[in-house]
Order: C-alpha cells, then structure tokens, then sequence
C-alpha cells in the first residue's frame, strides 16, 4: 500500500474504524458482563448498575467457586471424560482418515459420504436411541455411556480433517518408503503420521472441546449430582438466578478463558483443517 | 495411491468401523424402528409395532407446521444476519486497516466461548428488570423496558439474537480466507478501468468468494437448524409455555420431558428428511454451477 493511496482512502479508513470498534465492542460487552457480575460483592448481586467494574468489586466468588461448591469435582469429572473422548477419537480417525486418504477400495465413495451424511441428522436422531440402548445396558449416569455418545458425535468430523490434511502431504515420501522395504504399517506410522502432527493437534483439541462445553446430551445421560460435567454443574447455579449469580459467573471465566485462549492461538489451523476437508470432495 | 496387500486399508478402518457401526449406525437404524412402535415412558419394555401411527399423528397435527415455520423463520434470519455480518466485516478488515489482527482477535471471540456459556450469559443480560440489555435500552436509549423472557415473541428473539451473536465470527472468518486468496492483480486492473468500491465488490468479490462461500452457508444452514443449545438455555427448554421451540427443541422436550419416545423418533425422521430433502435440492442447483465456473 503506497503512502499517497492511503491519504486518498482516509474517510473509509474512518469509517471503518468506527465501525469495527462498534461491533468489537458487541462481541466483547457479554464476555466483559461475566467478569463484571463475577466480581460483585454479594450484597449487590441486584444491581441495575452498568459501571464495567461494579462499586466493593471483589474475588469472593471465585474462592465461594473454588472451594464452597463443587466446582473442583464438575472439573475433574469433565477432564476424565474429555481425554478420554479425544485419546479414543485421535486413535481412531488418524487410522480411518489415512485409508480413506491413501487408498482406494470397495466401499470407499459410499464411507466417506456416510460420514458427512452423519451430519444431516438432528442430534435427537442419534440421542433419543443412545439414550434408550443405555438404559436398556445400564449405561446411564456412567462416565463410559457420556464418553461413547461424544466419540459418536465428534468421529465423522475428525475422520474428515484427518483425510484432508494427509491429502496434502505427498504420497511420494510413503512411496520412497515403501521401495525401500517398509511394510505398509511403518510407513504409515513412520512416515506421514509424524508429519501430520498439526492435524493430529486440531483434531485432538477439537474432540476435547466439544465434549468439554456439550450441555444437552450430558443433561440426559447424567443425573447424579457427583457425575456433574461442568457445563451441567454451572447450568445448575445460573438456574439460581437471584443467589448464584456471581459464582456462575466465576467459575465461567474460570472454564471458558483458557479454551478461548487455546482457541483464539489455534483457530486458522481449525478453519483451514475445515476448508481442506470440505473443499477437496 | 499407495499398493498394499488387498487387507491392510480395511485394517486401518476397522476400528472406527466398529465403533461407528456401534454407536451411530445402530442407532440411527434403531430410531427408524422406534419410529414405528409406541415406546413411551408406561410402554419402555411391552411396547409394540403401531406401522405410521406416529406419522399420522404427527402429520395432522398443526403443532408440526407451526415447528417447522419457526425452524425456516429461525434459520433463515440466523443465517442471513451470520452472512451479511461476517461478510460485511470481512470485507472491512481485509480493506487498509492498522491493527487488522487485533479487531479479526476481538471479533472471533464469541465463537471461541463455549456455546452454553453464551447462552447462559445472555439470558441473565436479558433479565427484565437487572439485565444489562434492558438497562442500556431505557437508560442510555431512554427506549421502554423489553420483556424479552416472558413474552412469546421477545422470548424468540432472545435466543435469535445470541446465535446471531455467537454465529458470525465463523462466516467471517471463511470469507476473510476466500478473500485474501482473491489475486491483487484484478483489483488492480479494475482501479484502471476507473471502477468504484462497489464494482468491485459486484464483479470480483462477490464471484470469487462465492465457491468458497456457499459450502460454508449450506454446513451453517445445518448446523442452525439442529442447534438446540442456544434456544434450550436462553428460554429455559422452550418458556412461556412451549411457545419458543424450533423442531430440534421440542423434540428433546418431547423425548426427555414427556418420554414420547416413538413419538419423539418419528419427529426426528421427519427433520431429517427435510434437512435430507433441502440438501439434495442445493446440490442439484449447485452442480451446473460448479461445472461452469
């Protein structure tokens, strides 16, 4: 861009300063509201102020969260089930992903389809006969039955990037492997796998993430408080309104900044995982 | 394409074979089959074959037509609003401007918190006498007080508004790939032949994010019309009194707060075969014009 040409440019420039602050500022205000409200001091949870750091603000919430409710044991419970959600799904779609990348068989057009067709179902098509196969097994209020209903939802997507981005890496290198007396296995674990790292990275995170903010289907597998995930944990006190609302509000912060940090570094190798695996049909 | 002995893909498949033939094709076979019988909470184990019962029932029911109004009038404003913002924005942020990485920073954040988080925090925002959205509106606006949870309209737009809110960044990010793979050298050729911002816009952004674009806005179109999470925590699982629910969300309440399961199963067929039906349509449309460009 040439000095002259941005002078000519400028009331656009403005322009669209303005407006790009306004709408940062949309996007901001609600994530601003929760560290407001989490830093009330409890004898103003009702206070029709609009002041960002509100009047006595204080960190009581966050130890009431930390320590005065079972905020400690919802995390653990989430953690357990979201690696191992994503252990399971990273293991499984490297390997699908790679012989749908690598190999054409039998079968093939109509696999990779019914993983996208997965897609088109209204999540109650895939809930409402998990739910009734795990009581029926009585897989209900189990950290596994939770775990087997994520891996159904995230797998197809996984599969997905994964085959899109071992589409990138060239086929030669396994080829030179291969000629050079590798059996097929190593090459695949020795050769691209370790290339395929970023992927592998996208993948895992993007399994952990969505089983560590999915709502619906753990309000339905789960029913016993000690099984809490945490987005059950914290709907809970947001249904109280009147008493719990700085706590919720302190331990959401404590849960969504360090995946939105995570996903703020990560999110174009996220987009170009997506745009890979869509585009190249 | 790699040689191999004839097994070795299907060995690499054969676990997530197993696991999706277990956990999503079963399934999906067995809702068929409960589509067809009458399980419910009273009939869980004696319950038996009732052939298009539950169809029929739907079907004439007007509560179905209703749904699905809501669920098209829920989709299409989402989504409309998710192009025009994201585009809009896309658009400005790939034009001259400093602290491009900051404001592209700013401006995802919503899709990077947690959806339920969003919707929880919106719904106390929308609160009717302590809620920050009311308090802007006729404090700073001196505009009347909205009962946006408590009125049957106010209370679907709530929900509209968050997913708007959340949705955007996603369409905004796409069409800021699309754009920056736009070659400089068209632009630069248009500034000779003296064309203004909006030719431009109409004659090489607009055709060359296009291919790009539309995949993305048929996934968002799906995605939106099976979100149930924003609706499901804005109104509190479809208050005042059910009159909030696109299909997806009174499904769930129909199955897991009324245990209509069959009932609930045949409503999920349904859905799909719209969603179905709605896909083979843009695709149809869509492949002449993939074949021109």
């Amino acid at each position: 861009m040439t000095a002259p040409r941005r002078r000519r440019l400028r009331p656009l420039t403005l322009m669209s300063h303005a407006l790009l602050i306004l709408f940062s500022f949309a996007t901001l205000y609600p994530i601003l509201q929760i560290v407001t409200v989490s830093l009330r001091p409890s004898d103003q949870l009702y206070s029709t102020s609009l002041a960002l750091v509100p009047k006595g603000a204080t960190l009581r919430a966050f130890y009431v969260i930390l320590f005065e409710r079972d905020f400690l044991v919802w995390m653990r419970n989430s953690l357990l089930v979201s690696f191992a959600v994503t252990v399971f799904g990273v293991a499984l779609a490297s390997t699908a992903g790679y012989a749908f990348s690598r190999y054409r068989f039998p079968g093939w057009t109509a696999g990779l389809y019914s993983f996208l067709l997965t897609q088109l179902f209204p999540a109650t098509m895939l809930m409402l006969p998990l739910y009734v196969m795990m009581k029926a097994v009585g897989l209900l209020d189990t950290f596994t039955g939770l775990a087997i209903a994520y891996t159904a939802t995230a797998l197809p997507f996984s599969v997905w990037t994964m085959r899109g981005y071992y589409d990138t890496i060239p086929i030669e290198l396994e080829q030179a492997a291969l000629i050079d007396g590798c059996g097929p296995w190593s090459a695949f674990t020795r050769v691209t796998f370790p290339l395929a790292a970023p992927a592998l990275a996208i993948t895992a995170l993007f399994s952990f993430m969505n089983a560590w903010s999915e709502f619906l289907v753990a309000r339905v597998i789960v029913n016993r408080q000690a099984l809490y995930t945490l987005p059950l944990g914290l709907e809970s006190l947001a249904g109280q309104f009147q008493t719990e609302w700085a706590n919720y509000a302190a331990g959401s912060l404590l849960v969504c900044v360090p995946v939105m940090i995570l996903f703020v570094v990560l999110n174009r190798w996220l987009v170009s995982g997506l745009a890979l695996g869509g585009v190249k049909g | 394409m790699l040689r191999s002995p004839r097994w070795f893909p299907y060995q690499l498949l054969l676990p997530a074979i197993v696991v999706m033939l277990a956990v999503v094709l079963f399934p999906l076979l067995y809702n068929f089959y409960l589509a067809f019988r009458n399980m419910s909470l009273y009939h869980f184990t004696d319950h038996r074959f009732v052939g298009f019962e539950q169809f029929r029932t739907l079907l004439t029911e007007p509560a179905l037509y209703v749904l699905l109004g809501k669920s098209v009038a829920w989709t299409v404003v989402n989504v409309l609003f998710h192009v025009a913002v994201g585009l809009f924005l896309a658009v400005v942020l790939a034009g001259p401007v400093r602290g491009r990485a900051f404001y592209r920073t700013l401006l995802i954040l919503p899709w990077a918190m947690p959806q339920y988080i969003s919707a929880l925090t919106w719904r106390g925002m929308f609160n009717y006498e302590y809620g920050a959205v009311n308090l802007i509106l006729t404090r700073l606006l001196h505009l009347p007080a909205v009962p946006w949870l408590t009125d049957p309209f106010w209370a679907f737009v709530a929900p509209i508004i968050v997913n708007i809110w959340l949705g955007f960044p996603f369409m905004m990010v796409v069409a800021l790939g699309a754009l920056s793979a736009i070659p400089h050298e068209l632009y630069e050729a248009a500034d000779l032949d003296g064309a203004n911002v909006w030719h431009k816009f109409r004659n090489i952004t607009w055709p060359q994010i296009l291919p790009v674009l539309t995949p993305a806005v048929l996934l968002g179109t799906i995605w939106t019309f099976n979100n149930m999470v924003v609706i499901w925590l804005v109104s509190r699982g479809g208050q005042p009194a059910d009159q909030t629910h696109i299909m997806v969300t009174y499904i769930y309440k129909v199955a897991f707060t009324y245990y209509r399961y069959s009932y609930a199963a045949a409503f999920s067929v349904i859905v799909f075969l719209i969603l179905l039906g709605f896909v083979l349509l843009v695709l149809r449309r869509a492949a002449p014009l993939e074949a021109r460009s």
